[in-house]
């Protein structure tokens, strides 16, 4: 989850997000060695009591900034056509679930086997319990299996949602009569929290998604739990 | 034949990659599967023959279909007001 004075992304909880955060620290890396050189030619510039009057044009210092910008754009284009097309790769999910956007919850169905569905409503801030997170707990949980490939398709029965988990490397548009979907793989057991990403009405902020990733058998013995609460 | 089907049907873990709907928008993979369970069940049964082919069908838009999506349609179904072609 996110925490206060947070500047950098959350801990990737995905093999894709962990490429999207090494591509960040790249691409930042360069940008920022950038800013860096020309923050310090800038003031070493406007320092110096040298003057060069003499100068009218130089081919070799225009052909290098010509082609040292281009070569560092293609260092940077490759990699993100890389996770580009890595996120677009087909997978074989092991599970698919429907993640369905309200006023304001969102419902989650495991429908692959029995029909299972239940809500996923905020748990209101004076009900918490000490060690929950504000605005982010939920009184169920979208369990999933960890290490297993999962297809969530994303819609809603109202208005426009959104659907995120940053930690996951997932955002899906949440669109009334349409089916979008996403796949992710958790690489650790854990709980992930995310928030509505599309305004929605009044209580946009407090519609949150959490994801819990469990071991196998901990899912299997929690969905037979779920359906028997149903 | 009938026991590939039979035992796609049984080994059946969730959905699959359908090449015919590759991208994110995956509303007509649902409908198309819904739409074509209730062929093959009328085209087999008036021919008087097993539907348990039909069922892969089945499993498939049940996995990908909103329950709300399903309950509507069959709603239609037996109203006679569902828009696809049965």
């Amino acid at each position: 989850m996110a925490h206060p004075t947070q500047l950098g992304f959350q801990d990737a909880a995905s093999p894709v997000m962990e490429e999207l955060l090494h591509f960040h620290d790249h691409a930042l890396m360069i940008v920022l060695l950038i800013s860096t050189l020309v923050l310090y030619i800038i003031t070493a510039m406007v320092s110096t009591k040298l003057t060069n009057k003499y100068i009218l044009d130089s081919q070799e210092i225009e052909i290098v900034w010509t082609i040292l910008p281009a070569v560092i754009l293609v260092l940077i284009a490759l990699p993100s056509l890389r996770i580009l097309y890595l996120m677009d790769e087909i997978n074989d999910p092991h599970l698919t679930i429907k993640a369905m956007g309200h006023q304001w919850y969102w419902s989650y169905e495991y429908t692959d086997y029995e029909n299972l569905g239940f809500d996923s409503y905020m748990i209101p801030t004076q009900d918490l319990t000490p060690g929950q997170f504000r605005l982010l707990e939920t009184d169920h949980r979208m369990v999933v299996p960890m290490e297993s490939p999962v297809r969530v398709l994303v819609s809603a029965e109202d208005v426009l949602h959104s659907w995120a988990v940053p930690s996951l490397g997932v955002k899906m548009d949440a669109v009334p009569g349409r089916l979008n979907q996403t796949a992710f793989i958790a690489s650790r057991p854990g709980v992930f929290y995310g928030q509505c990403s599309e305004i929605c009405g009044a209580n946009h902020s407090f519609m949150p998604i959490v994801v819990e990733a469990v071991p196998l058998e901990h899912f299997e013995n929690w969905s037979s739990l779920m359906l028997e609460d149903a | 034949m009938a026991d590939l089907i039979e035992d796609k049907i049984k080994n059946y873990k969730t959905a699959p990659f359908d090449a015919r709907f590759p991208n994110t928008n995956q509303t007509r993979n649902c409908f198309q599967n819904y739409l074509d369970f209730h062929r093959c069940s009328k085209a087999l049964s008036s021919k008087g023959q097993d539907t348990s082919p039909c069922e892969w069908y089945q499993k498939v838009y049940k996995s990908l279909c909103p329950m709300s999506w399903v309950e509507k349609w069959n709603g239609q179904i037996e109203d006679g007001s569902f828009p696809g072609k049965i």
